[in-house]
């Protein structure tokens, strides 16, 4: 499903375009890391998903059965809910073309 | 105040001890000197399968139900669902402590596939989740199985090893006595080197398989701060949980009774001074294939039944049943002792599991049914389930263990034939107070049984060999014929004493016969006597009336001379003158 969608290249924006996108970030506290992946998931959303997604901000410190019950070990933590599959992508999203491959996002697979 | 601080310097080596943190496994207590190292981390690494799940498990339940210390597990294997089911093989009401807030359960789910690294992270969510689960309900122990799944889900080990380094600490800092698993690997205990950062305690579980009889094992690797066993202990895993058999933790400062008891045949208490066996010691009856040894113990059971004392009965080759019939035989009757709950019956092949398994089976048997005499029929089969040192290790030490109890035991052991008759055969003979050994004697084409006492420490006893049989009504022990051709039993001895008899016959006939030549010598003389004082008193009587005769007829003749002088003088007779007349 995912790939098929790749094959199309150049029309990604608008192959994707009905899907929204649900994300959840984990974080543990005003850290630096937090705020880093705080910002980086920001730029990627707003490049990449403007106006199609939901993203909710969530320090474990303030909410830890979330934690639990997200099943967060690692923080940062992004949990794409939706579009399925559910991914996981820990760490603080510095690795921009990682956290596209991850989201399906991947933007010029062709270039390179 | 002065005597304090002088006191005080020669205390710290008491105080200073490490705080134990008694774990409430059976025997793991004991063989660490209290438990593990409270408020630290203790790593249990071990192959599959080698029940380091279950000692963490029992660790926690043991805490909640014994100590009143909630738990923590946390395991990143199986769900908290799986867990309980798997445990609840063991008798363990996770559930229940759950329900109560004595446990908590978390389930970290890591799934490979689904994590993308996307750059710097820590492991604050684990962190957080557990001081979640620690809070929540208090928790004084914590357990980690196996947070070495991390390895696998997270790619960037660098990172983890940061953490959990950072993590042990914290574990520390929380002040929670901690049990981290660790799955062995190549050369190292543990395969992402987890020893590295635990430094307190390390325990190591082992299960080996010898001859398709596996072995589960336990050894401390390393106890800082701490004196502690350094063997590998066997340990169980069984519906009562964990069970570590300490091998040599039983001193040898055991009391001992001077009170005898009777071994159930009347004679054989006479070969042992009179009494009977000691009360608490070990006996060992050893001899071949159908020499009499459970026929022995069974009357010794039968005898303890009798005074009112409770009986198990740990047979290795027979059925209970069997027994039974068998016993029946010889006129005990054993099912009325069963019947009335003085005697349990113990049935299990030695191959079944290993010796541990054995032994901790027994150790629980006879604690729980509070047996006073025991009988191990017979402890050879044994050496089918270990090796030779083996067997004797765990005979010394179920000798221990009963000796400690005051226990009487008995042992039974298979001499295979041809062997020299002194050598039991997993020579435990040194661990022994009394020692019969029966024999068969094959001779004037029969056999017969033999029994006599190789050993009775501390009693007086027979030196002498007996004949022992098997009647319907029981054992009896005979006397053996000791002549010039050495012993006679059976019916050599019976052709004996038969020879002997009739030999008995011909010289009681020869004396009789010459009583009767004296008899009859002592008669022909005193016939002869009687003739003759018969023939004397003939003479005598003839000699007197000669004698008689004589003297009337000399009478006649004076009379007839006075007469004629009388009528020459014309006057009648005067003596005196008779006389004159006679001188002239």
């Amino acid at each position: 499903m995912s790939k098929k969608s790749k094959e199309p290249t150049s029309n990604i924006p608008e192959a994707v375009a009905p899907e929204h996108f649900v994300l959840r970030l984990y974080v543990s506290g005003a850290t630096p890391r937090s705020a880093a992946a705080i910002a980086n998931l920001r730029e990627i959303c707003e490049t990449h998903l403007m106006g199609r997604f939901d993203l909710q901000v969530i320090d474990i410190y303030q909410q830890p059965e979330l934690a639990r019950d997200q099943q967060i070990i690692a923080a940062p933590t992004l949990i794409k809910q939706l579009p399925l599959p559910l991914r996981r992508l820990v760490g603080d999203l510095s690795k921009e073309e990682r956290v596209l491959v991850s989201l399906d996002l991947s933007p010029k697979p062709l270039t390179h | 105040m002065t005597s304090n601080s002088r006191k005080n310097p020669l205390q710290p080596p008491q105080l200073a001890g490490l705080e134990k943190c008694p774990s409430g496994i059976s025997g793991l207590d004991q063989i660490t000197g209290g438990g593990l190292p409270r408020g630290r981390t203790t790593l249990v690494c071990g192959g599959s399968g080698s029940g380091k799940t279950l000692l963490g498990m029992e660790f926690l339940v043991k805490g909640a139900t014994k100590f009143g210390e909630a738990g923590v597990f946390m395991c990143f294997e199986e769900n908290a669902e799986e867990l309980a089911q798997n445990v609840a093989s063991l008798g363990f009401d996770v559930n229940g402590l759950i329900t109560s807030k004595q446990l908590v359960i978390d389930y970290v789910r890591i799934e490979r596939s689904e994590i993308e690294e996307t750059g710097e992270y820590d492991l604050e969510g684990l962190f957080i989740r557990l001081g979640l689960a620690i809070d929540s309900i208090g928790a004084k122990r914590v357990v980690l199985d196996t947070i070495e799944t991390l390895f696998a889900a997270l790619a960037n080990a660098g990172i983890l090893r940061a953490e959990l380094r950072r993590l042990f600490r914290w574990l520390k800092d929380k002040g929670v006595t901690a049990i981290v698993t660790g799955e062995r690997g190549e050369g190292t205990f543990t395969r992402h080197g987890l020893e590295e950062y635990v430094s307190d305690c390390v325990l190591l579980l082992d299960q080996r398989v010898v001859e398709n009889i596996a072995t589960r094992r336990l050894r401390i690797v390393k106890y800082r701060g701490s004196a502690h066993g350094t063997n590998e202990y066997p340990f169980l895993l069984d519906e009562q949980g964990f069970t570590v058999v300490p091998l040599t933790a039983i001193g040898l400062q055991y009391a001992v009774s001077t009170d005898f008891i009777s071994t159930g045949v009347a004679k054989l208490d006479a070969m042992l001074g009179g009494h009977g066996y000691y009360r608490g010691g070990s006996l060992l009856l050893s001899g071949t294939a159908g020499s009499g040894k459970t026929s022995l113990a069974a009357h010794f059971l039968d005898a303890a039944c009798r005074r009112g004392e409770r009986c198990l009965f740990f047979a290795f080759e027979e059925s209970p049943d069997q027994i039974m019939r068998n016993m029946r035989s010889i006129g005990l009757d054993l099912r009325q002792w069963l019947d009335k709950g003085l005697l349990r019956f113990h049935a299990s092949r030695p191959s079944t599991f290993g010796l541990e398994m054995h032994l901790t089976a027994i150790h629980r048997a006879t604690e729980q049914f509070q047996a006073q005499v025991v009988v191990f029929d017979p402890i050879s089969s044994f050496e089918s389930a270990g090796s030779f040192p083996e067997a004797r290790a765990m005979l010394m030490r179920l000798v221990d263990f009963l000796k400690s109890r005051q226990i009487t035991s008995l042992f039974t052991s298979l001499t295979s034939g041809g062997n020299p008759s002194e050598q039991s055969e997993v020579g435990i003979s040194s661990l022994i107070d009394t020692w019969l050994l029966l024999r068969n004697l094959e001779q004037s084409g029969e056999r017969t049984r033999l029994l006599y006492i190789l050993k009775a420490c501390g009693m007086a006893h027979s030196n002498q060999v007996r004949e022992f049989i098997l009647t319907d009504h029981g054992v009896d022990l005979l006397e053996v014929y000791v002549g010039p051709g050495g012993i006679l039993t059976g019916s050599a001895k019976a052709e004996q004493d038969r020879l002997d008899s009739a030999a008995n016959l011909i010289r009681r006939r020869d004396a009789e016969r010459k009583r009767l030549v004296i008899e009859h010598k002592q008669k022909a003389l005193e016939a002869k006597i009687a003739e003759l004082k018969a023939e004397f008193e003939l003479e005598r009587r003839e000699m007197e009336e000669t004698i008689a005769e004589t003297e009337s007829s000399a009478q006649s003749l004076i009379a007839g001379r006075i007469e004629a002088g009388q009528r020459r003088e014309g006057t009648t007779a005067a003596p005196d003158k008779i006389r004159k007349g006679g001188r002239k």
